[in-house]
C-alpha cells in the first residue's frame, strides 16, 4: 500500500535534461521507479539514461501510455508554466522540487489543481519515498543511499525539513522502525499537501500504524493536525517535534496576517494544541526511535 | 520578506486607479519646501522607516506653511528609530477625515487563497478589533482563477454594515486593490487607514506592502537591495553576500550578521548550516553550549562547491569569532563533499588558525570527511570532521573543547588576495569565475589526475596537457559544475598547476576597511 506512490506508479520528469533533472532521474530509476517519460521543450527525440525525452506532456502521455505522476525540475521561473502543462494534460499527482517559486504562481497551480482533481507535493521538496517501492524527488540522493537508510515498514514520516526528513527516517531505520511513506511537504508557506492532508492520506494507509511529523514554526499546519485529531478524523498514534523553539517568536509579516494566524503559528501554540489532543510531543530529535519504539510494544496484536 | 516604503506602496495603487493623497517623497529640507508650495495647502511630513506607530515617536509631523515644513524636516531627517536612520520624508497633502477603514489582502496557507479583509473599523489595534469584535471584520477568500469581482466585494462590505453611494464606490477600490497586490506579487498589501474625507473621496492615508521574495526579480522597478525581512538596513558584509546568492541559482545560500562588533567576553562562532531544518536545530545544539552566533549561514539545496567557498570567506570575513561550525540535517540527500572541497579551499586561504567543527552527514560523508582530513593537515588549525551518527549536540561539544583547548584564540581576518593566473597559461571561464592551467608545469606531471578528478568529465589531454574536451561556451554555461576537484588534486597530488579564481565583489575593500579596524584596536 504506502501512500502516493508506489512500484506501479508511472513517472515522467519535467525538467530531465537539466542538472538536477538528470541526476534525480538516475536516482529514481536506479531505485526501481517506473519512470516512463521525461520531458523538455526543444529536447524531444533525446533520451536521458535511456528515458526518452518528449516535447510535450501531452505527447509523451501519448507515446509512453497513462502518467501518473510528473516531478518538476524546472527553474523556479518556469515552474507555473510547466505544472499548469501537467495538470491540464491529465497528470494526477505532481512533486515541485525546485525552490523559490513567487507565492501567487503557487495559488495559481493550487486552484487549477483542485479544478482537475490533481493533488502536489512542494514546492520547494526534496520529495518523497515509498521504502522499497518508489522515490519521487532527489530524498536519499543515490538509490544505493536510499536502501540503505529506508527500510519498508509501519512509520508514516512527513516533515516539513528536507533534510530532517532524511534524518528522522534514516534514525528509525537504525532502530529496525521501517517506514510506509516519507514526505517531505516542502518548505514553503503554502504547499500542495500540506502536514493535515498528509495525515489523513496515512489514516487511510491499511500499513501505516503511525505517524511522525516533524513540525516548524509559522503556518497552520500543525493546529490543523491537531484539529483533525481532534475531529476523530486522524486516530493513528502521532509523534510530533516542533522546530524552531530558540527563534525569534512573533516574527509575523503583517497586521493582516496576523489575524489569519490569529493565536497560531507560535511554537507554544503548536506543542500545546497538539498535546491537548493526544499526540506524543518529543523535545529531541534523537528521542523519537524509543518513542516510537515504545508505542509499537503496546499497540494491539 | 521583502517591504516596500509606504512612498513606493503609493506609487503602485496610484498606478492601480486607487486615490492617494497629492505629496512626494523627499530628502532634504529645500525639497520639502519645493513640494509644500506645489502642494499649496496644510502638509503631513511622514518619515520613511519600516516600523509601526511613526506618531507616536513624533515621526508624523503637521506644518501650515512651506517654512514650517522645511523646518520640521530638518528635524526628521537624520532621526534616528529603531536600527533606522530617517533618509526620506513623504510630504503630503493634510486630509480631512471623516471616517477610517482597514482593507488588506494577504495568503491563507490553509485554504491556498489570497484572503481579503475589510473593516469598517481602520487605525490602530486592527489584531484587537479582531480578537474583540470578530462581527466587525469581514472575510473573503478569493479564487486566483475567477480574479475579485466587484459584486463579491459588495456582499463582503454588506456583511459589515456599509451601505447607501459608499458602497459601489469602496467596492470598486477593494477590486483595485486585489488586482495591484496581485500584479505587485504582494504577501501582504494594506490599507490602514483607508479614509474618507469631509469632501467625500476615498484615499489610501497609509499604506504596508510586503512583495514575495521569491518574485522580486519580476520587480527591477522597486529597487529591493536585499528580497529578506530586516528590522534594520542590511550590513555592509549581508550585501557583499547577497550578491553571490543572486549571481548564482545553484542552491541557496542565506547569510544573516548576528553582530558586526563581536567585543567583550561572549564566546562568538561563526555559524555554517545547511537546511532550515538542520540549521536550527544544528544553532540550539551551540546555543546551548553557551556559545553566540557571529552570524546565521544556510548553504543547501545542493549548492556547488564554489558557493560553500564564498560563503565560508564571507563568515571568515568576521574579526573576533573563536570557531567556525558547519552542520546541517545530518542525513543530507546531496554529495558533502561539495562543500568539503569549498570549505578546503577557503580554510586554505586563510591559513585557518582557529578551530572548526564539520559535521557533513549524508551522502558521500565518508569522502567529504577524508577531503577534510587528508588537504587540511597543514594548516594551524585543528578541523574535525564528522557524520550522520554523530548528532550536533557530540558536535558542538567538541567544538567546546577545541575552542578551550586554543584558549580562546579569537580570528583575526586577512587581507584578500587572489592567486594571480599566470601570463600564458590556458584559461576559460565558468559560470562565477575562471579556471587556470599553467601548462609549463603539465609535463612533470605524471597522472594526469586533474582528468580523472572532474566529475562533469569535461577535460581531456592533448599533447601531453588537460585541455577542455567541450567548447568554452559550454563550459561557461554550466558544463564545469565548479567542483573544485581538479584544483586540489593538482595542487596535493601534482604541479600545483591549476588556479581557479572565483571573485566576490566588495570583500577585498570590506576586509581592508576591516583589517584597518583591527590594527586600531591593538
Amino acid at each position: 500500500m504506502a501512500i502516493l506512490v508506489n512500484e506501479k506508479s508511472r513517472v515522467i520528469i519535467q525538467g530531465i535534461t537539466g542538472r538536477e533533472g538528470m541526476a534525480r532521474t538516475r536516482l529514481m530509476k536506479d531505485y526501481g521507479t517506473q519512470v516512463v517519460a521525461g520531458v523538455t521543450p526543444g529536447r524531444g527525440g533525446q533520451d536521458v539514461y535511456s528515458v526518452p525525452v518528449f516535447d510535450s506532456v501531452a505527447q509523451a502521455w501519448e507515446k509512453q501510455g497513462p502518467v501518473d505522476v510528473s516531478v518538476v525540475f524546472v527553474p523556479a521561473a518556469l515552474v507555473r508554466g510547466a505544472a499548469l502543462e501537467a495538470i491540464d494534460a491529465g497528470v494526477q499527482l505532481l512533486v515541485i522540487v525546485p525552490d523559490r517559486v513567487p507565492i501567487h504562481d503557487v495559488l495559481e497551480i493550487a486552484a487549477r489543481a483542485a479544478e482537475k482533481g490533481a493533488r502536489f507535493v512542494g514546492p520547494n521538496t526534496l520529495g518523497l519515498v515509498s521504502p522499497g517501492k518508489a522515490v519521487l524527488g532527489m530524498i536519499g540522493g543515490r538509490a544505493e543511499r536510499a536502501r540503505e537508510w529506508f527500510k519498508p515498514g509501519f512509520v508514516g514520516v512527513s516533515s516539513r525539513s528536507g533534510g530532517m526528513t532524511s534524518a528522522i527516517s534514516y534514525y528509525l531505520t537504525r532502530a529496525g522502525l521501517g517506514q510506509s511513506t516519507i514526505v517531505h511537504v516542502g518548505g514553503d508557506a503554502v504547499v500542495g499537501l500540506s502536514h493535515p492532508e498528509v495525515m489523513a492520506l496515512f489514516e487511510e494507509d491499511p500499513e501505516t500504524e503511525m505517524a511522525v511529523m516533524f513540525g516548524e514554526i509559522g503556518t497552520s499546519q500543525e493546529e490543523r493536525v491537531a484539529d483533525l485529531i481532534e475531529g476523530g478524523r486522524f486516530t493513528k498514534p502521532l509523534i510530533a517535534y516542533i522546530g524552531g523553539k530558540a527563534a525569534k517568536s512573533g516574527t509575523r509579516f503583517s497586521h493582516a496576517g496576523a489575524i489569519v494566524e490569529g493565536s497560531r503559528g507560535s511554537y507554544e501554540t503548536k506543542v500545546k494544541r497538539l498535546h491537548e489532543v493526544g499526540a506524543h510531543i518529543v523535545e529531541a530529535i534523537s528521542d523519537i526511535p524509543a518513542k516510537a519504539r515504545e508505542i509499537a510494544g503496546s499497540r494491539p496484536k | 520578506m521583502a517591504r516596500l516604503f509606504e512612498y513606493q506602496s503609493k506609487k503602485l495603487l496610484k498606478q492601480g486607479g486607487i486615490p492617494v493623497p497629492a505629496g512626494e517623497v523627499a530628502s532634504s529640507p529645500e525639497d520639502v519646501r519645493r513640494i509644500a508650495e506645489t502642494i499649496g495647502r496644510p502638509v503631513a511630513l511622514k518619515i520613511q522607516v519600516w516600523v509601526t506607530g511613526r506618531a507616536g515617536i513624533g515621526g508624523i509631523q503637521f506644518a501650515d506653511t512651506p517654512e514650517e515644513a522645511a523646518a520640521k524636516a530638518g528635524q526628521l531627517l537624520g532621526m534616528k528609530v529603531k536600527n533606522f536612520i530617517v533618509e526620506r520624508v513623504l510630504v503630503e497633502e493634510k486630509l480631512d477625515i471623516r471616517a477610517e477603514y482597514f482593507a488588506g489582502v494577504v495568503i491563507d496557507d490553509a485554504a491556498k487563497r489570497p484572503l481579503f479583509i475589510f473593516s469598517p473599523v481602520g487605525g490602530t489595534g486592527i489584531e484587537e478589533i479582531a480578537r474583540l469584535h470578530p462581527e466587525k471584520v469581514a472575510r473573503k477568500t478569493i479564487d486566483v482563477l475567477k480574479g475579485f469581482p466587484e459584486h463579491e466585494a459588495r456582499n463582503m462590505l454588506l456583511q459589515v454594515g456599509v451601505k447607501g453611494r459608499l458602497l459601489p464606490k469602496l467596492a470598486d477600490l477593494l477590486t483595485k486593490l486585489y488586482q495591484v497586490a496581485r500584479t505587485s506579487d504582494a504577501r501582504s498589501a494594506e490599507l490602514n487607514p483607508l479614509v474618507l474625507t469631509a469632501d467625500d473621496i476615498l484615499y489610501a492615508a497609509d499604506c504596508h506592502f510586503v512583495v514575495d521574495d521569491y518574485a522580486v526579480y519580476r520587480h527591477p522597478e522597486f529597487g529591493i537591495e536585499i528580497a529578506r525581512e530586516f528590522d534594520r538596513p542590511p550590513t555592509e558584509l549581508e550585501k557583499i553576500a547577497y550578491n553571490v546568492e543572486e549571481k548564482d541559482y545553484r542552491g541557496t545560500f542565506y547569510f544573516f550578521q548576528m553582530v558586526e562588533q563581536t567585543a567583550g567576553s561572549e564566546k562568538y562562532i561563526g555559524f555554517n548550516g545547511a537546511g532550515g531544518g538542520g540549521s536550527m536545530m544544528s544553532m540550539d545544539a551551540v546555543l546551548n553550549r553557551g556559545f553566540k552566533l557571529a552570524n546565521y549561514c544556510d548553504t543547501s539545496g545542493n549548492p556547488p562547491a564554489s558557493k560553500v567557498y564564498r560563503a565560508a570567506k564571507i563568515i571568515l570575513s568576521q574579526p573576533g569569532i573563536m570557531g567556525y561550525f558547519a552542520s546541517g540535517s545530518g542525513v543530507a540527500s546531496q554529495e558533502q563533499y561539495h562543500s568539503a572541497r569549498g570549505l578546503t579551499k577557503a580554510f586554505q586561504e586563510e591559513k585557518l588558525d582557529i578551530p572548526a567543527v564539520i559535521r557533513l552527514g549524508g551522502n558521500f560523508e565518508e569522502k567529504a570527511i577524508e577531503i577534510l582530513q587528508t588537504y587540511l593537515k597543514d594548516i594551524p588549525a585543528i578541523i574535525e570532521g564528522y557524520g550522520r551518527d554523530d548528532s550536533p549536540e557530540f558536535c558542538a561539544g567538541r567544538l567546546e573543547e577545541l575552542v578551550t583547548k586554543s584558549g580562546g584564540r579569537r580570528y583575526e581576518v586577512r587581507p584578500f588576495v587572489e592567486t594571480p593566473i599566470p601570463e600564458k597559461a590556458y584559461v576559460f571561464e565558468t559560470v562565477t569565475g575562471r579556471i587556470s592551467f599553467d601548462h609549463s608545469k603539465c609535463s612533470a606531471c605524471q597522472s594526469k589526475g586533474c582528468v580523472a578528478a572532474c566529475a562533469p568529465k569535461i577535460l581531456k589531454i592533448e599533447d601531453g596537457r588537460p585541455v577542455l574536451a567541450i567548447t568554452p561556451e559550454e563550459a561557461g554555461k554550466g558544463k564545469c559544475t565548479e567542483c573544485l576537484a581538479c584544483e586540489i588534486f593538482c595542487k596535493f597530488h601534482e604541479q600545483d598547476a591549476i588556479v581557479i579564481q572565483l571573485p566576490i565583489p566588495g570583500l577585498k575593500e570590506y576586509r581592508d576597511r576591516i583589517i584597518a579596524g583591527q590594527d586600531e584596536n591593538q
